[in-house]
C-alpha cells in the first residue's frame, strides 16, 4: 500500500499538489508513482520564470528502465525548483512528499484546484 | 584491466607506424595540437592479446544460442563474409567512377531485384543504414507523397501499442504526431480503436506483421482497406520478415512502403550492435520519393542514380552508399539460398518456434496467446510465476545465461506482463532447441526448490548483476587518467 | 537446404509435438489468398564453391586504381591485427550488449573507445557511435537545437565549405522538424569561412554554427576566431573533424576560449576499409553538461553485486526502446563492429603513430602540390593551409583528365563540377601516408602527359578551324 496523505490534492497522472497559500503551490510525484518507476537516476525540472498551462509537460523523472513526464496540474508561473534533486534524485524515492518535491507554481487560477482529485479519489484511482 | 593501464610511455607497435615523423611545414602553429592525445602505448602483441581476451567475455552466435525475440539471431555464413572481404571490394573507393565499379554495382542491382521479388514491391532503395533509418525514410516518403498532393492536414501516424520503440521515434523525427492504437485480447489490432482513430489527420499507419506479439495480423486486408479509404498509407516494419519470407509478401497485403532489416532476415552479422542495413521498398505510389543513391542499369552497364535521375527523391541519407558491405553480404546470402532456399527460411523458423512453444507449455510455462499459432516467435508470460514464487522474467533470463544460452527478449512488448519473447530462427537444430527446453525445465524446478539461485543469477559469467543505478547516478563513461 | 540443419526425422518429431501434419499447417492463420507461388525471378541457389567462382570473377570488374580521391573516405594502412581480431566470431556475431553480464567484452571495448574519442577531440564524453559522418552531423544539429536553450529559432549556420553530401543528408534528416540550415559562403581566395560573412547574423537568433576542420576542400578554418565569435553571440559550435587530422591539429575542445560544444565526424580513417562506401561509423563527443542530450548508446563503468568492476549501457532512458516518441533519436542499431576495429587501430597506432600518419599524409600533399603546380595550366585554387587534400584548377575539362588518368590506373581526384560549378574545372585531390614517391611521380607524369595531349589536340583543332 502506498502512502496517500489526506491533506494533499492529486492528479490522475500521479502528481501531488500542496497549497502553501494562494500564491504558492508545491508539486511533486506520489509515492505510488515513485514505486512504479523504481530508483530514480535523474530529474529534469522546468526553468524558473517559465509559464505553464494545466496539463503541460513540465519535467521528466527517469529511472534506469523508464522515464515519465511530469505534467503541471495547474496553470501558472514556475517560481522555484528543487535544485537538490540534481545531485540527489533519490530524494524522490525516499521522501516523495517532503524533500523530494519538484517545483513550485504561482497559480493563475485557483479554481483549477477543484478539477484535481482528493486523497480518497486518488486512492481509488490507483487501486 | 583497461588498455590504458597496459600502456608505457613511448612504446608503440613499430611495424605498424611510419618510421619517421616528417617536418610539418604547411600548418600554422595556432592550428596545431600542443599535447599528444593519451591513446594507448602498447605493443602489437599486447593489443592483440587485450582485445582477444575481451572478445572471450562475450556471448555470440558463433558460441551460443540466442532465442532473442524480434532480433533474428541466425547463423552468419562465413563464406559470405570471406567473399565480401575480397580485395577488390574492400579497397574500392566509393567515389570511383561507375565504369570501374561494375562488379559491386551488379551485386547491388541483383539484390534490389531479389528484394523486389520477396516483398512484392516495385522499387527499392538500399541506402538506409539500419532499420530505424529505413523507418525514417519510409515515413519521410509518406510525408513527401501527401505534400506533393497538397494534402497538408495529415499530421498523425498511427502506431500499435505493441510496436518497437523506433516506430514512434521515427515518426516524430519526420515531424509527425503519434497516435497509439490498442491491441485486442487475441493479439490482433483492435479494429474498432483503429476505425475511431482514422480520419482526415491520418498520414499513415506503421505495422509489423506478424506483429511483435508473435502472431499474424489476420485482418490485415481489412485494415489496409480501412486505412486507404481514410486517405492514409501503410508502412510495413520488416523486423519480422523472417516469418513470411518467400511465402507471403507485404506488397500483396496492401502495404505501400516498408523497410527490411538485412542484419536479421539476410543473415549479416550483428557485430555487437551493428552495422545493419535497412533498405526501403515501395509500391508504384511512392516510387518517385525513394532515397538516393539507387543502382540503375542501361546499355553501358550499371550506374548510380542520384537527384538528377530521381528529382522527387527524399534525398540522400548518408555520405555515400549506406552500409555497402552489408548490402553485399545480404546479396551473397540471397544468392546462396536462391529461389527455393528463401521460402524454407520462414518454414523452418516457424517450425522451430511452434515446436518450442508446444514443448515449453508442456513443461509448465504459459503462452501469452495460447489460442494462436506462433509465427517465427512467441511470447511466454511469467505473471503466474511472479505471483507464486516471486520470480521475474528477468530472473529467468539471467539464469539462462548460466546454461550457456543468451537471454530471450524481456519486457517487450510492454503490454504483456513479465514476458519473454522467444525467437529460435531456422538455423538452430532440434538438439539445440531440446537443450533450451531442458534448461527452461531445470529453471522451473529451481523456482520451487531454490529461488535465490535465480534471483542472484548469473553465477558463472565474468560479472554478476551490475548496479545500473550507480552507473546512471555516478556517471563514469570515460577513463579518468588521474586515477 | 543451406544453413537449415533439420533431418526428416527431426521434422516429423517436431510436427508431432506441435500436433500438425505438415509445416504448411503452421501458416493456417494467414489469409490463403496471400500465398505466392515460387519466386521465379530469383536465381537458383548456389553452394559456396559455385558462389565463390562467380563472385571472384565479378570482383575483377571492380577495379582498384591508385587512389587520389578522398572527399570523405580515406585510404590508410590497416594493420592486419585490426580485422583479424575484430572479425573474431565473439565480436562479429555478438548481439547489442543489452545483457551486460554476457557482453563485458564489447562493453569494455566501447568504454575504451569513448575514452579514446574524448581524448582525440578534447571533449568530456563520447558515445558508442552513429551510422556515419553525414548522419552524425545531422544528429549533432538536432542535439544542438535541444542543447541551446537560449535560442528559439532552430536556425543553423551551415558553411558551404562543409562536405556537400553531409549538408544534403543533414537537411534531409532535420528539415521535417522545422530546422533551417542557412548557407554561409566561403572566401573565394582562401577557401575557408570569412568571419565577415558571419557578422550579418550577429543580431539574429542563431542556434548553432557548423565548422568543418579540415573543411571539404581540405583547407584549415580559423577555428579559434570562429568559435569565439559564435560563443560571444550565444551560438553553439558543432564541429566536424577528420580523426586522423587530430594527430596534428588542435582538438575542438581547445578551440577558442571554451572549446566546441559538440564534435562529430566520420570514423572511417581509423582502420576501416574503403569498401565501396561502407559500413563506416560516425562518432560524437560533447561537453559533460550536454551528455543527456546526446543520441546513441553510451557505456558506463559500475560494480556488480559482489563489488567487482564491470560495464553496462547507461542513460538508456534517452533512447527509443524506453522513451519511444520522445527519444533523443530513433537510432537503435549502430556501427558496433566498426568501433571495435577503430579501437584496435587506435591502440596499435598510439599517439606517435597517429601523428606520423597525419604528418606523412600532409607532407605527401605538399610534395604533390609542388610538383603539379609546376606543370603549365595547373593551379592550386585556394590559399589557406591544407591538411591532406587540396583543390586543383585546370584549364582543361576535368572529365577528360579523370578519364585519361583512369586509363593509367589512377583515380585523379573528385571533380567539383557538380556541386561547385562556379569554381570552374576543379579536382579535389588527396594523399595519405600510403602514397609513395613513385605514386606521386606517376600521378604527375600521367597528368603532364594528359595535359600535353590535350594541348596538342586543342592546337590541332585551332589549326583546322583556321
Amino acid at each position: 500500500m502506498s502512502n496517500v496523505p489526506n491533506e494533499l490534492k492529486y492528479s490522475k497522472s500521479h502528481e501531488w499538489i500542496k497549497q502553501n497559500n494562494d500564491h504558492e503551490l508545491v508539486i511533486g510525484i506520489t509515492d505510488h508513482a515513485q514505486t512504479l518507476l523504481g530508483d530514480l537516476v535523474y530529474v529534469e525540472l522546468p526553468e524558473v520564470g517559465q509559464t505553464v498551462e494545466q496539463g503541460d509537460e513540465s519535467g521528466v523523472v527517469e529511472s534506469v528502465k523508464a522515464a515519465s513526464d511530469v505534467y503541471s496540474p495547474v496553470s501558472g508561473e514556475i517560481i522555484a525548483v528543487n535544485e537538490e534533486l540534481e545531485q540527489q534524485p533519490e530524494l524522490v524515492n525516499s521522501d516523495p512528499f517532503g524533500k523530494g518535491w519538484l517545483f513550485k507554481i504561482k497559480p493563475n487560477n485557483l479554481d483549477e484546484l477543484t478539477t484535481l482529485l482528493t486523497a480518497q479519489d486518488y486512492q481509488a484511482h490507483i487501486e | 584491466m583497461l588498455i590504458f593501464n597496459e600502456s608505457s610511455p613511448k612504446r608503440h607497435a613499430k611495424s605498424q607506424i611510419p618510421a619517421t615523423l616528417p617536418e610539418v611545414t604547411g600548418i600554422p602553429q595556432n592550428l596545431r595540437r600542443q599535447t599528444a592525445p593519451r591513446l594507448p602505448e602498447v605493443s602489437e602483441l599486447q593489443a592483440v592479446r587485450h582485445f582477444t581476451r575481451l572478445s572471450q567475455l562475450n556471448f555470440s552466435i558463433d558460441t551460443q544460442f540466442y532465442p532473442l525475440g524480434s532480433c533474428t539471431m541466425k547463423y552468419n555464413p562465413r563464406g559470405v563474409h570471406a567473399l565480401a572481404s575480397l580485395e577488390n571490394f574492400l579497397q574500392h573507393h566509393p567515389l570511383t567512377p561507375d565504369e570501374h565499379s561494375q562488379g559491386f554495382l551488379q551485386c547491388l542491382y541483383e539484390l534490389q531485384e531479389i528484394l523486389k521479388a520477396v516483398t512484392g514491391m516495385q522499387g527499392i532503395s538500399l541506402a538506409p543504414m539500419a532499420g530505424a533509418q529505413g523507418e525514417f525514410a519510409g515515413v519521410a516518403m509518406i510525408r513527401a507523397y501527401h505534400q506533393a498532393r497538397g494534402d497538408h492536414e495529415r499530421d498523425e501516424i498511427l502506431v500499435p501499442d505493441a510496436a518497437h520503440g523506433t516506430n514512434p521515434a521515427s515518426a516524430v523525427m519526420c515531424g509527425y504526431k503519434v497516435h497509439e492504437i490498442k491491441t485486442g485480447k487475441d493479439g490482433d489490432v483492435d479494429i474498432d480503436a483503429l476505425k475511431q482513430a482514422l480520419g482526415p489527420k491520418t498520414a499513415g499507419i506503421m505495422l509489423t506483421n506478424p506483429s511483435t506479439l508473435g502472431v499474424f495480423e489476420r485482418r490485415i486486408l481489412e485494415i489496409a482497406d480501412l486505412v486507404h479509404k481514410a486517405g492514409g498509407l501503410l508502412y510495413y516494419d520488416g523486423a519480422n520478415l523472417n516469418a513470411i519470407l518467400g511465402k507471403v509478401r507485404p506488397g500483396d497485403m496492401g502495404f505501400d512502403v516498408m523497410h527490411m532489416n538485412l542484419h536479421k532476415t539476410f543473415a549479416t552479422p550483428h557485430g555487437g550492435g551493428g552495422p545493419g542495413a535497412g533498405p526501403v521498398a515501395t509500391n508504384e505510389r511512392l516510387l518517385p520519393y525513394l532515397p538516393v543513391p539507387i543502382v540503375g542499369k542501361n546499355k553501358d552497364g550499371y550506374y548510380w542514380q542520384g537527384n538528377v535521375d530521381c528529382p522527387q527523391t527524399i534525398g540522400r541519407l548518408s555520405a555515400f552508399m549506406g552500409n555497402a558491405g552489408i548490402l553485399l553480404r545480404a546479396h551473397l546470402y540471397a544468392r546462396m539460398l536462391g529461389r527455393k532456399g528463401l521460402p524454407r527460411v520462414s518454414c523452418y523458423a516457424t517450425l522451430n518456434a511452434n515446436y518450442l512453444l508446444a514443448r515449453l507449455q508442456e513443461v509448465g510455462y504459459t503462452a501469452a496467446f495460447p489460442k494462436r499459432r506462433a509465427s517465427h516467435e512467441f511470447i511466454l508470460t511469467l505473471k503466474q510465476e511472479a505471483q507464486d514464487y516471486g520470480i521475474t522474467a528477468n530472473d529467468v533470463a539471467k539464469r539462462l545465461l548460466d546454461f550457456g544460452i543468451h537471454a530471450p527478449t524481456m519486457y517487450f512488448p510492454l503490454l504483456v506482463p513479465e514476458c519473454l519473447l522467444i525467437e529460435p530462427t531456422e538455423t538452430e537444430s532440434k538438439q539445440q532447441l531440446d537443450a533450451f527446453i531442458d534448461a527452461m525445465q531445470a529453471i522451473r524446478h529451481e523456482m520451487q526448490t531454490n529461488p535465490d539461485q535465480l534471483r542472484t543469477a548469473p553465477h558463472t559469467l565474468p560479472v554478476t548483476r551490475l548496479d545500473d543505478v550507480k552507473a546512471a547516478r555516478e556517471l563514469d563513461v570515460i577513463y579518468n587518467f588521474a586515477d | 537446404m543451406p544453413f537449415i540443419p533439420h533431418t526428416d526425422a527431426d521434422v516429423k518429431t517436431m510436427l508431432d509435438a506441435i500436433g500438425v501434419n505438415k509445416i504448411a499447417d503452421l501458416f493456417d492463420e494467414i489469409p490463403p489468398e496471400l500465398f505466392i507461388d515460387e519466386l521465379t525471378s530469383v536465381p537458383s541457389g548456389l553452394n559456396e564453391m559455385e558462389l565463390t567462382q562467380l563472385i571472384r570473377k565479378r570482383a575483377k570488374h571492380n577495379k582498384i586504381p591508385t587512389c587520389f580521391i578522398g572527399a570523405g573516405a580515406y585510404e590508410h594502412h590497416i594493420p592486419a591485427a585490426v580485422w583479424q581480431t575484430a572479425s573474431r566470431g565473439e565480436f562479429m556475431t555478438a548481439y547489442t550488449p543489452y545483457q551486460a553480464e554476457a557482453s563485458q567484452g564489447s562493453l569494455q571495448l566501447i568504454y575504451e573507445f569513448q575514452t579514446m574519442m574524448a581524448e582525440l577531440t578534447g571533449m568530456d564524453v563520447a558515445n558508442a557511435s552513429l551510422y556515419d559522418g553525414a548522419t552524425a552531423l545531422a544528429e549533432a544539429v538536432l542535439m544542438a537545437v535541444r542543447c541551446n536553450r537560449k535560442s528559439k529559432s532552430k536556425k543553423i549556420l551551415m558553411p558551404l565549405s562543409v562536405h556537400p553530401h553531409y549538408r544534403h543528408a543533414t537537411h534531409n534528416i532535420v528539415h521535417t522538424q522545422g530546422i533551417e540550415l542557412i548557407e554561409v559562403p566561403f572566401d573565394q581566395t582562401q577557401g575557408i569561412i570569412n568571419l565577415d560573412a558571419l557578422t550579418q547574423y550577429a543580431n539574429d537568433d542563431i542556434t548553432a554554427l557548423v565548422i568543418a576542420q579540415p573543411n571539404f576542400f581540405g583547407n584549415l578554418e580559423h577555428v579559434d576566431e570562429l568559435t569565439q565569435w559564435a560563443h560571444e553571440h550565444n551560438i553553439l559550435v558543432v564541429s566536424v573533424v577528420n580523426p586522423t587530422s587530430l594527430g596534428l591539429l588542435k582538438p575542438p575542445g581547445l578551440w577558442g576560449k571554451s572549446g566546441a560544444d559538440i564534435v562529430c565526424g566520420e570514423g572511417q580513417p581509423l582502420g576501416i576499409p574503403l569498401a565501396c562506401g561502407g559500413p563506416y561509423f560516425g562518432f560524437m563527443s560533447c561537453q559533460q553538461q550536454y551528455i543527456r542530450q546526446m543520441p546513441g548508446r553510451i557505456v558506463g563503468r559500475t560494480h556488480d553485486a559482489n563489488g567487482k568492476e564491470g560495464f553496462t549501457l547507461t542513460l538508456q532512458a534517452r533512447e527509443q526502446h524506453i522513451r519511444r516518441g520522445k527519444a533523443k533519436s530513433n537510432i537503435c542499431t549502430n556501427q558496433g563492429l566498426l568501433v571495435t576495429a577503430a579501437t584496435i587501430y587506435l591502440s596499435l597506432m598510439g599517439p606517435q603513430g597517429l601523428e606520423r600518419v597525419a604528418a606523412h599524409a600532409h607532407a605527401n600533399l605538399q610534395q604533390l602540390i609542388a610538383k603539379v603546380t609546376a606543370l603549365p595550366d595547373v593551379e592550386i585554387l585556394f590559399k589557406a593551409a591544407n591538411f591532406h587534400e587540396a583543390v586543383l584548377r585546370f584549364k582543361h575539362p576535368v572529365k577528360d583528365i579523370i578519364k585519361q588518368l583512369g586509363k593509367a590506373g589512377i583515380l585523379a581526384g573528385y571533380p567539383l563540377t557538380e556541386y561547385y560549378p562556379e569554381l570552374g574545372e576543379c579536382l579535389l585531390v588527396c594523399t595519405t601516408e600510403t602514397k609513395t614517391d613513385a605514386d606521386l611521380e606517376h600521378y604527375v607524369s600521367a597528368l603532364a602527359q594528359c595535359l600535353q595531349k590535350h594541348n596538342v589536340n586543342n592546337a590541332t583543332e585551332c589549326v583546322r578551324s583556321d
